[in-house]
């Protein structure tokens, strides 16, 4: 298979990582609902699995060992893991609250305010 | 051709994700979000990480999206058409993420030991090729991800289920 020889530069996939983590920072930064704010959580680690990738794809040469080459695809691996895990827990948590408060705007979760 | 499914994959991953940030039903930002994992996958297969873009597929669009639409569900309350709305602050948010962005682009466009094009590939991003990093020279990351997954299920079964109290 051929796809892989494009001609679309490193910058051009640190853009498209960029524009995603700004996007889920927004979402963070800018949503109500608990679970979306997840989600958006989830849209940020994908960026940075983005940015792995591509500096693994373009930053190699055949003179490293061959079996340092994939690295960056094997941080981004642990990254899907750390998500999969956070986002289990994140979501028992958020069934856990919705249960004891019946809500899962986090403008109301200010229970530690004194 | 490389190109044009790469800026296909690449603008529906990022349209897919501004849906998620901005609709207001969150049934439909949740789908979204399959959406733009799927993108990213291409992605992956465009940076000749396969067994990356499988990965991503299963967990991502399989699992996760998956069980945001479960919690989704379990906590719908009141009108779902308004279910995903902004907070008051919202406009700072836009503002710094579009401040970060800016940055971020500048530092990207500006700096000129990035502006890499693709040398041939020959080295492999297969699940063979990346078993033989995994096993050797990252075996205790590897291990410690096992537990860490492992030790993620149970507690999230007892946050989510609740512990009997003892009589």
């Amino acid at each position: 298979m051929n796809l892989g020889n494009l001609s679309v530069g490193l910058s051009t996939y640190l853009l498209v990582g960029a524009m995603l983590f700004c996007l889920g920072l927004y979402g963070v930064f800018a949503k109500r609902n608990i679970i979306a704010i997840l989600m958006s959580l989830e849209l940020m680690l994908n960026a940075v699995n983005i940015n792995f990738v591509a500096f693994n794809r373009f930053l190699w040469n055949q003179k490293i060992d061959i079996h340092y080459i994939l690295t960056g695809n094997v941080a981004a691996l642990f990254v899907i893991v750390v998500a999969a895990a956070e986002i289990a827990v994140g979501l028992a948590l958020v069934i856990t609250i919705y249960r004891n408060r019946h809500s899962t705007n986090v403008d109301e979760f200010d229970w530690l305010k004194w | 051709m490389g190109t044009i499914v790469f800026f296909i994959f690449a603008i529906l991953a990022i349209a897919a994700a501004w849906g998620v940030v901005t609709s207001r039903n969150i049934v439909h930002s949740a789908f979204y979000l399959a959406l733009s994992f799927s993108g990213v996958a291409v992605l992956y297969v465009l940076m000749n990480a396969d067994f990356l873009a499988a990965v991503q597929l299963l967990v991502y669009t399989g699992a996760v999206s998956i069980m945001v639409v479960f919690a989704v569900m379990l906590t719908l309350r009141g009108e779902v058409s308004d279910s995903n709305p902004e907070n008051r602050k919202w406009g700072w948010g836009a503002f710094i993420s579009v401040l970060l962005f800016a940055v971020i682009a500048l530092v990207v466009l500006t700096n000129p030991d990035w502006r890499i094009l693709p040398s041939a590939w020959t080295s492999g991003g297969s699940a063979e090729d990346m078993s033989l990093l995994l096993l050797s020279q990252f075996m205790i990351p590897f291990e410690a991800a096992a537990v860490l997954l492992t030790v993620a299920l149970a507690g999230a079964v007892i946050l989510a289920k609740g512990v009997k109290e003892n009589k």
